[in-house]
């Protein structure tokens, strides 16, 4: 494997051809907010919040799907990157009604983890406050889609690492709803397999265990890499000795 | 068939059309259909009967022939004179035709649309040259005006780095949009590694109003078909995918019944005219997403996927079709081709700007005299295309602004009337040459209004993939929404300016990065209307209700007013 150098934040690094730029970046330890990537999941580049700046063009690109190039100079962290990041999660917050207090992922919830870091104090957009539905037919799950923010990791991972495909994407811009088989009632979904990836891989409090109330959920995301791992390596070691799999 | 064939099918039409002493050209494309050709073309067959003409008359159903405002179009083709063209026309204007110009070689005086008007002096058709003379449903028609010869020639006398080294040396220019030089993206794909590689027509078309490339489709499928085969040839691939707008059910019924006739007749399929070449053609109908036009998102849906864009890098030219190397183009794009290996690459740079070379189509519209699709020469200017083509604004209107690029693009005010028209003059003034769409506005239009009405065609279409594009587009549709019903204060126009360059600048795709240029644009132009409705309440074109006020406003007036009252401690307030 050949090795390539390049310099982000003024500071020369090197990592492995074909290395996505995410990756590299977090093994300087420089932490970087992911809403839509989920390492072990293929990346999108949906939710613009990894976006680097390209030093040579002045350009963005989000790192998660950005592939490390030998002699490319990028900021992680410039006045306007992180102005724009902050924009973004404003939006969010005013896309759906996101009322933490009420969340059972209040405290662990990613979206308001980024909020937090960033010093997002209040939204300057209108709240949307669209009427959104819950979905509680299934027996251990339920989907609140006045949580969801589209991120489609559910979508993917059900796909992908699971092999159901039960989620997909209905409509299109903010009309845009993550949907179960063709829009049925996730209750009766004959490709669920009730394995619960896309709950635990859901960043907000939009999936979750049946019966857990305010703040009491959990999300582990070790699996993935315990799957990933056993798949291509022939490995089956957990990592993380079962505690909160998140970063 | 062998190239020996090509030229004796293309001889026996032209006799048999040098044998009939007058052909009726009328237009059968979708403008002129809708305003009734149906039942002039037929009352003009019944003419031609009932006066016993049948050998000596033929009708033919054409293509556009360009003044679509002013259809059904008909023109009268008699040996030894020129064309004449009718507008208007009817089916008694039709029977009137027949008996008075063809048979007693009296025209129809009120009926004419005079040839040496500058609408169709100042046009330089290089696409559009067969459309409204051809009939596109015949390949004799086609092959009678030297089609698939440039076909012939470059297969048996160029090499696929030649017809590259060609185009590019022609300076064409990608007309989808974005301008990328053709040749450049042809030799990319050209050299890209790989056995299988594809080639795509698009014919999305999403931006409202703009219909060039339907017409292209409609009036000469056979261009289109054999340009797409060069392109084969020169970077290739053997399977061309022609993606055509749900919404054009006829181009999609012609090109079909093309693909057909030139499979039959070996100008398309295996061994093309007898060489080892090999191209088939497939067509794929869209479902009426603009989104679907973006050429990463138009490729998930020829693959049967949701239509959303993935980031570029990789680009279509190293990955695109099942991760195959693809060469995309536009279909006007498409169209120029043929001419460019027929006359040669010299010929067609002769034509246009040092960067912009060659014609770019536009379908004209808005408050000037004639509407219509124009073929206009890359640097005529705004004003000639108005004042000239268009027959100036209609009486007792005056000119505002000129709309270009539709959703992505923006408003030229009146000073720079006489820019030329061509890509990088018209990006430096913040709209774009976009695929052809020009829309002309009058003093009755308001400039924040026509900045809602294009945000929210971008609010429906984005796909949601992206968050700044998804919910951006929704909040700069608010705060526009605010700023034409009175609503308003002065804060937001900030946060609207701060909205468009985030979405800009960190959009996926170029749906989302291009949405904020009809506001960016009207903002650099027209700014004091803006203010107008933000600060004074009012709509200086009278076309906003204003019926909201603005609740900010109250809020920030509080303090003041305890502080006047003096009923609070100073401090406080
Ligand atoms: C939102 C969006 C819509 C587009 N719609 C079209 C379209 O309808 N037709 C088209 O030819 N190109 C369209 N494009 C541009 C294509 O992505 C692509 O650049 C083009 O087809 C390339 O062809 P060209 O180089 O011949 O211009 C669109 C781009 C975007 C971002
Ligand atoms: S349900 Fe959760 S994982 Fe699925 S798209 Fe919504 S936020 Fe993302
Ligand atoms: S910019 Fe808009 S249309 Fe393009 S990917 Fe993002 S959400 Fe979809
Ligand atoms: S994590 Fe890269 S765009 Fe969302």
């Amino acid at each position: 494997m050949a090795v390539i150098t390049m310099t982000i934040n003024d500071e020369l690094v090197s990592g492995v051809e074909g290395q996505s730029l995410l990756s590299l970046i977090r093994e300087q330890g420089i932490e970087l907010p992911t809403l839509c990537h989920l390492e072990g999941l293929e990346a999108r580049g949906g939710c613009r919040l990894c976006l680097v700046e390209m030093q040579s063009t002045q350009r963005l690109l989000p790192a998660c799907t950005t592939t490390a190039q030998e002699g490319m100079s990028i900021q992680t962290h410039s006045e306007r990157l992180v102005r724009y990041r902050r924009m973004i999660l404003e939006l969010l917050f005013a896309e759906r009604n996101h009322v933490c207090a009420v969340c059972v992922m209040n405290g662990r919830c990613e979206l308001q983890d980024e909020a937090a870091k960033i010093g997002m104090d209040h939204v300057r957009y209108d709240y949307l406050v669209p009427e959104l539905p819950m979905d509680a037919t299934h027996d251990k799950f339920a989907i609140d889609h006045n949580r969801c923010i589209l991120c489609t990791r559910c979508v993917s991972v059900c796909d992908s690492v699971e092999g159901a495909h039960t989620w997909d994407v209905m409509g299109r811009g903010v009309n845009s709803r993550v949907i179960t088989d063709l829009n049925q009632p996730w209750g009766s979904s004959r490709s669920c397999t009730s394995c619960g990836k896309c709950v635990q891989v859901c960043p907000t409090g939009a999936l979750a265990n049946k019966g857990s109330t305010v703040a009491e959920m959990v999300k582990r995301h070790d699996f993935l890499q315990w799957i990933l791992d056993g798949r291509e390596k022939k490995q089956w070691v957990m990592h993380n000795g079962g505690s909160e799999g998140r970063r | 068939m062998k190239r020996s064939d090509l030229q004796a099918m293309a001889r026996r039409e032209l006799d048999r059309q040098q044998a009939t002493r007058c052909r009726l050209l009328c237009c059968a494309s979708t403008p002129c259909l809708s305003s009734g050709a149906a039942t002039v073309q037929q009352a003009l067959e019944q003419a031609v009967t009932d006066n016993k003409l049948d050998a000596e008359v033929v009708v033919v159903s054409t293509g556009c022939m360009g003044p679509c405002s002013r259809g059904p179009m008909v023109t009268v083709q008699l040996a030894g004179q020129e064309d004449t063209y009718y507008e208007n026309v009817t089916p008694e204007s039709a029977r009137q035709i027949v008996a008075e110009h063809v048979m007693a070689n009296q025209p129809v005086a009120d009926k004419i649309m005079p040839s040496d008007l500058p609408f169709f002096a100042k046009q330089h058709k290089i696409v559009l040259a067969n459309s409204g003379v051809i009939d596109p449903e015949r390949l004799e028609d086609y092959v009678a005006r030297d089609g698939y010869a440039a076909l012939a020639h470059a297969l048996r006398e160029m090499t696929p780095e030649e017809v590259c080294a060609e185009i590019s040396k022609s300076g064409l220019r990608g007309r989808g949009g974005a301008g990328y030089p053709t040749g450049l993206k042809w030799d990319l794909v050209r050299k890209a590694p790989g056995e299988k590689k594809y080639v795509i027509a698009n014919g999305d078309e999403g931006d409202p109003g703009a219909y060039m490339d339907r017409t292209l489709m409609e009036s000469d499928p056979h261009r289109l078909l054999e340009g797409m085969a060069i392109a084969g040839y020169a970077v290739g691939a053997e399977q061309g995918f022609l993606y055509v707008r749900g919404e054009y059910p006829i181009a999609a019924k012609r090109l079909e019944k093309a693909i057909r006739t030139a499979e039959r007749r070996g100008l398309l399929g295996s061994r093309v005219l007898e060489s080892s070449f090999s191209f088939r053609i497939d067509i794929r109908i869209g479902a009426g997403a603009f989104v679907c036009g973006e050429e990463t998102a138009l490729m998930a849906s020829i693959m049967g996927r949701r239509g959303q864009p993935t980031p570029r890098p990789p680009y279509p030219a190293q990955s695109g079709l099942w991760e195959c190397p693809t060469l995309i183009n536009n279909v006007e794009t498409f169209g120029n081709i043929v001419p460019i290996i027929a006359h040669g690459a010299d010929w067609f740079a002769s034509v246009g700007t040092a960067k912009s070379k060659g014609s770019k189509i536009f379908a004209l519209a808005g408050k000037v005299n004639t509407t219509g699709l124009i073929e206009v020469p890359m640097g005529i200017t705004l004003r000639e295309v108005i004042d000239d083509i268009g027959g100036g604004v209609a009486d007792g209107f005056s000119f505002k602004a000129a709309q270009t690029g539709g959703p992505s693009g923006g408003c030229i005010p009146a000073e720079h009337l006489d820019t030329p028209m061509d890509y990088e003059s018209l990006r430096a003034l913040g709209a774009i040459m976009g695929s052809g769409g020009l829309i002309v506005m009058d003093n009755a239009s308001c400039m924040p209004d026509v900045a809602k009405f294009f945000m929210e065609f971008c609010t429906d279409e984005s796909c949601g993939k992206c968050v700044p594009c998804r919910v951006g587009t929704v909040q700069m549709h608010r705060i526009l929404e605010r700023i034409t019903n009175g609503s308003a204060a002065p804060a937001d126009l900030q946060i609207l300016q701060d909205l468009c360059t985030m979405v800009q600048e960190t959009s996926l795709c170029g749906l989302g990065q291009s949405a904020p240029n009809p506001v960016l644009s009207t903002l650099r132009f027209y700014r004091e209307e803006y203010e107008a409705h933000i600060q004074r309440h009012e709509c200086p074109a009278g076309v906003c209700k204003m019926t909201e006020a603005p609740t900010l406003e109250l809020v920030e007036a509080l303090p003041r007013r305890i502080r006047e009252l003096g009923t609070i401690p100073m401090s406080l307030a």
